[in-house]
């Protein structure tokens, strides 16, 4: 893999010559302590590193799996049209190895037999450009094997305090490096150190810690288990972990119909397993009709089912899930609850 | 980013083809068997589904449900779609009347693994609107006949107004190459014909070797269980019963989990599990 060097006073000059690559997205700051992927027109509120920004209120699905989508335009005329709308090339700076790796879980999910043309056609539109972080004390990437990425990205940078160490991933990321050859440097052996210093100190960083081994047997067998009673009765159904967690995919569609009572468009919107609805079959039967039902539905399908579909959970850790949990269910501590594993340190061990 | 090729990219899979209402006919109060056919000369042409698959069916500007094909791959140009009015779209259906269009997609799911079963014998055990989807596992069975060694139908329903297709499954008891058996459980004017009871009470009137049958169930979820302890009783593996399930869909393509069973998903796995499947699947009936 090629890589080279960017000074720490070069990387919004980099930024702003990304423009002629399409329009480039980045992490800003929305209200005190929360942050946002949105267009950059101000150099200046671009938030990369520092500020306390470790996660966005939203993942990065919002760009390929947009929250309300429509797909179909329909009138008695022509039938069912489709009614994608291309919206070019976007540049995402600044995105997490967390956020990558659940994008590739999402690529996943969206290929197969079946291709989801629209989150395809809008994902290889788009540039994705990673950059290091430092853990706080809710991410657990490292437990979830997400806190390195070795694909996914057209570029990624590497904070070795000087400057960043840029891994070029893509001929289109090359593209990039290559058109501002002026701003980078070749690594020196200095950097190199500087680099695993930092790779191997960064395990010792986290706080939040869980081992998911053999976890999906241990949910076979604990499937009666009282926890699931008493989380469900904690838990408020209101699905809010489903729409921050950026591989949770569930969607809801449905027909709009135009004021002449003929034309229309058919739209999907973010969906959650959590809600009442989601396994309720005409006639009123519902699959999923005890909440604690559909909190352990949610839960085995991150922590079981991916692993029999992919070979690996959805979840990534990054945290977003307990932030914003109004009942203040700890993710990691519900897996440390079945588990029976004292050695998984979570929230109620460190102050949330 | 996992690359696809640009034709993967323009083959939309939720845009549904226009189809048209060929025929309707009534079944129960609430149930119609529409035959329907794609309006593209050439789509209507290729397609071909196997039995137990299911189409999704848009009624414009109500919305999509899944519904099971209730006719053979055999029988080509048409397909037959035998409707319950049970919600939104199914009473949307309704009322679209004949001749009408409407968007359907598909064929989805595994289907009966037919290619395996041929060779055995086969029971088809339905009860009530699970007729539908066994329909075309009978034809097919019917068609090929040769392919099969005994066919025994099983088919139970609440009343004899609740049977499906009622001409001509009776007209089947004239057959020597099938055996049929259909039961009501209340016949109140005394009129019926047919067999009396449960269709589980019907085990007893055949001898079939379970080593060499495949049974398919289709029925309302408590029948499943009558009749699965059944055949456990008389010897058949669980990978041997074939069982067909239903669930909410939104997608039919594996990418909405609204289907969702244990770490499957109806559409793509399913909808045909068989009982092994399903003793290994959590909350599945």
């Amino acid at each position: 893999m090629k890589i080279v060097k960017l000074p720490s006073g070069k990387l919004l000059e980099f930024l702003s010559h990304l423009g002629s690559f399409g329009e480039v997205h980045a992490p800003q700051k929305k209200g005190k302590k929360s942050f946002s992927f949105l267009p950059v027109s101000d150099l200046s509120k671009v938030v990369l590193s520092g500020d306390d920004y470790t996660r966005t209120i939203l993942p990065l699905k919002k760009y390929f799996h947009k929250p309300v989508d429509t797909l179909l335009k329909f009138s008695p005329e022509k039938g069912f049209e489709d009614a994608f709308e291309d919206e070019g090339k976007k540049i995402l700076f600044g995105v997490h190895s967390c956020d990558i790796n659940a994008i590739l879980s999402l690529d996943r999910v969206f290929s197969g037999k079946y291709v989801d043309t629209y989150y395809f056609r809008r994902r290889k539109e788009v540039a994705i450009i990673g950059m290091s972080c430092i853990p706080d004390d809710l991410c657990y990437c490292h437990s979830m094997g997400t806190s390195f990425v070795e694909e996914g990205f057209d570029l990624f940078l590497s904070d070795v305090g000087d400057g960043y160490l840029v891994k070029v991933g893509s001929s289109l990321g090359d593209d990039m490096v290559s058109s501002a050859e002026e701003l980078f440097s070749s690594c020196s052996e200095e950097d190199i150190a500087e680099y695993k210093k930092r790779i191997n100190e960064f395990p010792g960083l986290f706080k939040t810690k869980v081992d998911e081994a053999d976890l999906p047997a241990i949910l076979d067998m604990e499937y009666k288990s009282e926890i699931w009673e008493e989380m469900g009765n904690k838990c408020f159904n209101c699905g809010i972990c489903s729409m921050v967690c950026p591989t949770c995919f569930c969607f809801d569609v449905n027909d709009e119909v135009c004021l002449d009572g003929e034309t229309g468009e058919r739209k999907r919107c973010w969906d959650s397993c959590l809600f009442k609805s989601h396994a309720m079959v005409a006639g009123g039967h519902n699959f999923r009709a005890e909440r604690a039902d559909r909190f352990k539905h949610r839960f085995l399908h991150k922590h079981q089912a991916f692993m029999g579909d992919f070979g690996r959970p959805s979840c990534v850790g990054c945290g977003r899930c307990t932030q914003d949990c109004p009942a203040d269910i700890h993710f990691v501590g519900m897996i440390k609850k079945i588990k029976g594993d004292i050695s998984c340190i979570h929230g109620e061990d460190i102050e949330k | 980013m996992i690359h696809l090729a640009q034709k993967a990219l323009l083959n939309n899979p939720y845009l549904p083809q226009q189809c048209r209402i060929v025929a309707a006919t009534p079944q129960t109060d609430d149930t119609m068997l529409f035959k329907v056919r794609l309006e593209d000369d050439a789509l209507a042409e290729a397609f071909d589904h196997k039995p137990g698959q299911f189409v999704q069916v848009s009624v414009m500007g109500t919305g999509e449900c899944p519904i099971s094909i209730a006719s053979s791959p055999t029988r080509h140009g048409t397909v037959d779609l035998c409707i319950r009015k049970a919600g939104r779209v199914t009473d949307a259906f309704h009322s679209l009347g004949q001749n009408a269009l409407f968007g359907m997609r598909g064929p989805y799911g595994n289907g009966y693994p037919v290619e395996v079963m041929e060779g055995n014998n086969l029971i088809i055990i339905a009860g009530g609107i699970g007729m539908a989807p066994l329909r075309s596992l009978l034809h097919y069975a019917m068609d090929h006949r040769k392919r099969f060694n005994e066919v025994i139908l099983m088919y139970g329903a609440r009343d004899k107004e609740d049977l499906l297709f009622k001409g001509e499954l009776l007209s089947l008891m004239d057959r020597a190459d099938i055996k049929t058996f259909l039961a009501v459980e209340n016949d109140v004017d005394g009129s019926w014909e047919g067999e009396k009871g449960f269709v589980t009470d019907l085990f007893g009137k055949f001898h079939i070797n379970p080593d060499e049958t495949y049974a398919a169930i289709c029925g309302p979820p408590v029948m499943y269980k009558f009749v699965i302890d059944k055949l456990l009783e008389k010897g058949f593996s669980k990978g041997r019963i074939l069982m067909s399930l239903e669930r909410k869909m939104k997608c039919g393509i594996g990418k909405c989990v609204h289907c969702s069973v244990g770490f499957k998903y109806t559409c793509i796995d399913g909808p045909i599990f068989t009982y092994w499947d399903v003793i290994n699947m959590k909350e599945i009936i």
